[in-house]
């Protein structure tokens, strides 16, 4: 198996250099498909500004793009750890539900009156940890395939999150932490800021430490990751319990948002996150992919949500044209991958 | 006992007074509202212009509207009556952000409209709570925002706030199971709700059980479904095989009502009286054939977003509620929530919706 793999590399370093079209062979690293998504997200902001004119290029529009794409992106920038590292997380969605729950309740709770409003970003934090430890645990030591038992918790966390609330909507005016999260700077809301941040630390681990490194080879092949030392197992816990803090984050972001816990929250986020993930250009088999890709799908997603609100066209033509960006962008990947390794 | 009855009496006064005041309100929003009958409408306006002219053409008004996806009949029918009531009017265009149950990209969609500079908003939203902070920022940038059917948990959040009746719905149909029980203590009542964590669905049980303690009868057995046809009919099949003999069942919603007359067919059950919830059209078209255990539903009207419409319109050009003394556009309109039955049936089927 890593033999095979060694050679495709090989032939496909070989096939690069021979490459008579510079720009395909450009298109295969991961700048290139990033240059790519670049001037797809261009393309679509040009046709945001035909079909919208000046209504789709003011500040005001781009701030509500962005606070739009900041709570989808920070558990996107998770997932994109999972499904480097091989995995999947379903149960995002319904973390962030529970975890938004959780935290209102200890708010709005009586004796939470005099305890500090950074109890409820603990809470939430550790919620979403604790969920992803769960998943992490029976997926590594369990030997659950990461679909079924994240299946499961996506099912059980959203329970749990009725059962707390008792399905109410609860409402949190946590001074302090409405003040704090829905802050602005320089003109920029705190979240997107926030959102910034993840995905930088989020590019840094991945680009710039070990654990990236661990990562990209856990995912890539196992076995050779094992034999090279590296405890897999204990790796693809600690990669769960990183996209559970990811899905805490945005919970308090959602809860700033809409100064509300609710088990509705968050509601299919998984879908949006794994569509973000894939056509940024990350390999759903894992072992390849990039932040920037990341950030720059989810980007895409939301500017389209954005112009198509801007038209008043309807969300189900949005949700099928989503569709096919999807499948177009896995296809062309694949054509590039494929035309790679002949 | 008579000590009881007085009691009831009396409270039977206070909701026939309040039954009154609440219909005079509803047709005065419903008569101009009646988007099916071709003369009917021709003839409110006429009436509505001699009264006031509120239907002359004014000042271009932009309306922002959002729902939440259209994923039941009601729903569907709320967009489709918004678009159509705007339709009617040259100096109103509609801005339609249409469909989603994702509380964050409809916070996005009143953004949209606040940076568009809207006149007025018309929010549905998927969470009233939620969307608080939202609509309470659109008022402080001077756009009335119109709160529809589920309401916010700040008063300031809204201009105007147009709601039907869900305590009301569950009185009505609670009545009706007393009317119906006469004075059989031992009935075996059963009640199907919607979508549990909305204040509507928790509103519409607590008006169903007061109505029901008022004749000595309780909620039996409780299941809550989520407003969509398969949820129907998935908790009614359990429901039916948890109780083995019921006498009434409450199903809060038509279009779910559908599964749910789906799952009662399969079990092949007819011991009981089934109410609906909402007012469908084919919901009184099986009351109005009389072959089926649904013998009367509530009416929950899905004209609340047009009614929401109509008044947006009438904020921003600074007109008056015709029918009211009034000079302001009033805080509140709630409508009325009327029992259909066999007898009454075809009064109702013309403004019903197709589920």
């Amino acid at each position: 198996m890593s033999t095979d793999d060694s050679i495709r590399v090989e032939k496909a370093a070989l096939e690069t250099e021979r490459e008579p079209n510079r720009a395909l062979a450009v298109l295969r690293t991961s700048v290139g498909r990033n240059a790519g998504l670049v001037v797809a997200l261009l393309v679509i902001c040009v046709v945001g500004a035909i079909t919208a004119g000046d209504r789709f290029t003011t500040t005001d529009n781009a701030l509500t793009i962005l606070r739009l794409a900041a709570i989808i992106g920070v558990v996107s920038v998770g997932m994109t750890f999972v499904i480097i590292g091989g995995g999947i997380d379903l149960s995002v969605g319904a973390i962030v539900a529970l975890s938004s729950v959780w935290c209102t309740t200890v708010a709005t709770q009586q004796l939470a009156e005099d305890v500090h409003w950074l109890w409820m970003v603990a809470v939430a934090l550790l919620v979403g940890a604790a969920c992803g430890l769960i998943n992490g645990l029976f997926i590594a030591y369990g030997g659950i395939v990461p679909f079924i038992m994240t299946l499961a918790m996506l099912a059980s966390a959203r329970g749990l999150a009725e059962i707390i609330s008792d399905k109410k909507t609860q409402i949190t005016h946590v001074q302090g932490f409405q003040d704090f999260f829905t802050s602005k700077f320089l003109g920029i809301d705190f979240q997107i800021y926030l959102f910034a941040l993840v995905a930088i630390v989020g590019w840094i681990l991945l680009n710039r430490t070990t654990f990236g490194r661990r990562t990209v080879a856990v995912g890539g092949n196992p076995e050779a990751a094992r034999l090279a030392g590296i405890n897999v197992k204990r790796h693809t816990v600690y990669l769960y319990v990183l996209i559970g803090v990811c899905c805490g984050i945005a919970a308090l972001m959602l809860v700033a948002r809409t100064t509300t816990g609710s088990s509705t929250h968050g509601n299919l986020y998984e879908l949006d996150a794994i569509a973000a993930v894939v056509i940024g250009g990350t390999l759903l088999t894992g072992g390849r992919g990039t932040i920037v890709g990341t950030v720059l799908g989810v980007l895409i997603f939301t500017t389209i949500t954005n112009i198509f609100i801007l038209n008043n066209r309807s969300f189900s033509e949005q949700s099928l044209f989503k569709g096919a960006i999807i499948v177009a962008a896995v296809l062309l990947q694949q054509r590039l991958a494929s035309r790679s390794s002949t | 006992m008579s000590l009881r009855s007085t009691t009831m009496n009396s409270k039977k006064r206070l909701v026939s007074g309040l039954v009154v005041a609440l219909a005079a309100l509803s047709l005065a929003a419903c008569t101009s509202n009646d988007s099916s009958g071709d003369d009917s409408t021709s003839a409110d306006a006429t009436t509505v212009a001699a009264a006031g002219s509120n239907d002359e053409s004014g000042d271009k008004v932009v309306i922002g509207f959002s729902a939440p996806a259209a994923d039941h009949g009601w729903m569907g029918s709320i967009t489709e009556s918004a678009k159509k009531e705007a339709a009617k009017y040259d100096d109103v265009e509609l801005k339609v952000a249409e469909g989603t149950n994702d509380v964050n990209v409809q916070i996005s969609q009143i953004e949209t409209f606040i940076n568009d500079g809207v006149d007025a908003i018309v929010l549905l939203p998927f969470d009233g709570a939620a969307m608080t902070p939202i609509a309470l920022k659109a008022m402080a940038a001077g756009i009335p925002v119109i709160n529809v059917d589920r309401e916010f948990d700040d008063p300031n959040a809204a201009r105007v706030t147009v709601l039907g009746d869900n305590y009301g719905m569950g009185v009505s149909a609670g009545a009706y199971v007393c009317e119906q029980a006469d004075g059989n203590k031992d009935a075996v009542v059963a009640e199907i709700a919607g979508i549990d964590s909305l204040p509507l669905t928790q509103d519409r049980s607590r008006g169903f059980a007061d109505a029901l303690s008022e004749c000595g009868l309780d909620v039996d057995a409780r299941v809550a479904a989520e407003f969509t046809v398969e949820s129907g009919s998935d908790v009614t099949e359990q429901l039916l095989q948890k109780e083995p003999k019921i006498d009434f069942l409450w199903n809060h919603d038509d279009d779910q009502g559908v599964g749910v007359l789906a799952a009662i067919d399969n079990a092949g059950r007819d011991e009981f009286t089934m109410i609906g919830g909402a007012g469908s059209k084919n919901a009184m078209e099986l009351i109005k054939s009389g072959d089926s255990v649904l013998k009367a539903t509530v009416i929950y009207p899905s004209t609340q977003a047009a009614d929401g419409v109509k008044l947006a319109r009438l904020l921003v050009q600074g007109k008056s509620m015709s029918d009211l003394v009034e000079v302001e556009v009033p805080r509140k309109v709630q409508l009325y929530a009327p029992v259909v039955t066999a007898d009454n049936v075809d009064q109702f089927i013309d403004s019903a919706f197709e589920s």
